[in-house]
């Protein structure tokens, strides 16, 4: 491993590009990130929060109208008991993939490329977990029991029924939603010290303090705290590909043709990371433009997860596919017809929207043109989440409106209300990822500064060769 | 005999007693990670060991400078995990096979297949819970009241700084003798910590 003492840059030739553009030093990537938690926050933040929390207001009194009322007044009924609140569900469930992917499996397979996205992607999973987690706590209609799906002891002296796959699903999301938190808080910890060592005045530096814990850098305290993450990426890996499988047991464990399917888990876990990480584009995006974080989410953070968009993208509409190969195949009339139903039916307007949105639309990233031009890129995360939204759609309202017995069908409507809380959810989404923006560093400001040449002590040792 | 033991504890999580003096420690600046990871080096070959380094991110091949071995946050979790697996299988035979057993279309009270999925899932929330608890158990943290936050320029040391702290109550720790070898190791700044609200600074 002899290297020549002229050699500055221990990079090999040929190496990938710089991770962090426009030659920033520790104490710049320290000053980007923090400061915008520090000053006023830009007028286009006042605008955007002036928005969400309407939505946000909207939402809260939609969900006092359904409870006093009842859910009949969503559009749900008979055959289609599981309206717009279940697609709404594993829509932000979906969305709420990208974060822990990131954090997670991208990490167990070194991708540095990753830091300058993470935190931001783990935030904005917790919070489409969180509004995940909203709509079947209220589509149990009788709210105030919900503690009945968890297994506490009660009057009755019952249990939750563990053979089905919707207490199952409360486990997986609940779970998830846990180990995220506590994953996104561990990466935090770092990065709040950093902002309780800058913080000016008193109530600042004490509540940031409070949060850091008393975290110091020490090198024993890093020698333990690498290896939890570690261990919490390892973890969290299987979970994240288990949290939608789980969701789709809610379908594919029932009898209805068009659910009853084993293609449904890595069908819907390709779904989730495709939603996910456009949902993390269409975000990150606008904030660092508004942030003025160019540097640190560069082009080639965009243009990586875009051919992240392309492969599932493709995987999902692979599913598509092989779902109608597989009902043709299977010679079962009934799944044969729920497909050329699905295809050619009343609904064939949603079927053929989520077939452009998802299988179509992001075959254009094979041109790395597209890959890097933001305008594309925007539109695209936006379409790819209006065909996840209508995926959903498509598989759980298109298979319930044609029942086993031809007189319950029905063409699913859905209300004003159903509309008014879809819209809400996106304000009580908005809120928190705006909140989250405001008062905590938007990228993992210690994780960026380890992906810098400098970071490396090797970097200052240039004879230096029984190191390696 | 118990307060040594208690003492050697908290050492390894980096919390020292101070003199009877007051003096805590001398906390020591260097330039960069590469001139940190010597002093580290030269420090531990000199028989200390109550010292770590400060650094804003962790610094490869900084365990083995310092003569630190292997984490013990797995074998924590490695039981926080096995209690989830415990805990997921009992509760769910318990409930369904002894306490509140309901016949649904003649299935088994209780069965592996169907349990999969919340044995999965209680191993994996207590694994992580006890890895997360583990970490800050091990760590000695939270921690709030630390000496070194009395001195100043300790505050970059989640920014941009380097430093390395020897405490006074390693067996070695002599207040001249280790500075001046502090100094040779390349430190730029040196400062005397006291435990009772303030520091000295000793420029090069």
């Amino acid at each position: 491993m002899a290297s020549s003492t002229d050699k500055t840059v221990t990079l090999p030739a040929g190496a990938d590009p710089p991770l962090v553009t426009g030659n920033l030093g520790f104490h710049d990537i320290t000053q980007l990130v923090s400061y915008h938690t520090e000053k006023r926050p830009p007028s286009a933040w006042y605008m955007a929060i002036a928005v969400s929390s309407t939505l946000l207001c909207i939402l809260l009194i939609m969900i006092a109208y359904l409870v006093w009322n009842g859910i009949g007044v969503w559009g749900n009924n008979n055959p289609v008991g599981w309206g717009w609140p279940i697609v709404n569900f594993v829509f932000w469930v979906g969305i709420g993939h990208a974060g822990t992917l990131i954090s997670a499996i991208l990490f167990l397979f070194r991708q540095k490329w990753r830091t300058a996205i993470n935190r931001s992607a783990e935030a904005m999973t917790l919070f489409a977990v969180i509004c995940a987690l909203l709509f079947p706590t209220i589509h149990v209609g009788r709210i105030w029991v919900i503690y009945w799906t968890l297994p506490i002891p009660n009057q009755m002296e019952m249990w939750p029924q563990f053979k089905s796959p919707l207490l199952w699903d409360v486990f997986a999301v609940s779970v998830y939603f846990i180990v995220s938190l506590i994953f996104w808080y561990v990466g935090l910890v770092p990065d709040l010290a950093t902002l309780r060592d800058r913080a000016r005045n008193a109530l600042r530096r004490r509540v940031t303090g409070f949060f850091a814990l008393g975290w110091t850098g020490a090198n024993r305290h890093w020698r333990n705290y690498e290896k939890t993450y570690l261990l919490l990426a390892a973890l969290a890996t299987p979970l994240v590909l288990s949290v939608h499988s789980v969701v789709s047991f809610d379908f594919a464990i029932s009898i209805i043709p068009g659910w009853h399917t084993t293609i449904f888990p890595p069908y819907f876990v390709a779904g989730a990371i495709f939603s996910g990480f456009a949902m993390v584009m269409t975000l990150l995006i606008l904030a660092r433009k508004i942030y003025g974080i160019q540097n640190i989410i560069t082009m080639d953070h965009l243009e990586k997860m875009a051919i992240i968009i392309l492969l599932t993208g493709t995987m999902v509409g692979f599913a598509y596919i092989t779902e109608f190969f597989i009902a043709w195949y299977s010679q079962v009339e009934y799944e044969q017809y729920a497909f050329l139903n699905r295809a050619t039916g009343p609904y064939a307007w949603a079927y053929w929207t989520m077939m452009s949105c998802n299988l179509l639309f992001p075959q254009f990233f094979w041109i790395k043109r597209l890959r890097r031009s933001i305008p594309f890129l925007f539109i695209t995360s936006i379409v790819v989440n209006i065909g996840m939204w209508f995926e959903r759609f498509v598989i759980t309202v298109i298979s319930l409106h044609r029942d086993f017995l031809p007189s319950s069908w029905d063409y699913f409507n859905p209300t004003i209300v159903d509309v008014l809380t879809l819209a809400g959810s996106f304000g009580l989404f908005l809120t928190l990822f705006l909140i989250f923006l405001r008062y905590l560093p938007m990228v993992a400001i210690a994780e960026v500064k380890m992906v810098l040449p400098e970071s490396d002590p090797h970097f200052y040792h240039k004879d230096e060769s029984e190191e390696h | 005999m118990l307060k040594k033991i208690i003492q050697q504890i908290k050492a390894t999580m980096g919390v020292y007693e101070s003199r009877a003096d007051g003096v805590y420690g001398l906390l020591a600046e260097y330039s960069n990670p590469g001139t940190l990871i010597d002093a580290a080096r030269k420090v531990h070959a000199a028989g200390f060991r109550h010292f770590d380094t400060h650094t804003p991110f962790p610094i490869h091949g900084m365990d083995r400078a310092m003569g630190l071995g292997q984490s013990k946050v797995g074998y924590i979790t490695l039981i926080g995990g096995l209690c989830g697996l415990g805990l997921a299988t009992w509760l769910q035979w318990w409930t369904s096979a002894v306490d509140y057993p309901l016949n649904i279309s003649g299935k088994p009270f209780f069965a592996i297949e169907p349990s999969i999925p919340i044995m999965f899932e209680l191993t994996v929330l207590l694994s992580a819970l006890f890895a997360v608890g583990g970490m800050f158990l091990l760590n000695g943290l939270p921690r709030p009241y630390n000496p070194l936050f009395y001195s100043r320029a300790f505050t970059r040391a989640s920014d941009d700084a380097f430093f390395l702290h020897i405490a006074a109550s390693d067996k070695n720790f002599d207040l001249e003798e280790t500075e001046s070898m502090l100094r040779e190791a390349g430190a730029t700044a040196v400062e005397v910590i006291h435990d009772h609200g303030y520091s000295e600074l000793h420029k090069a």
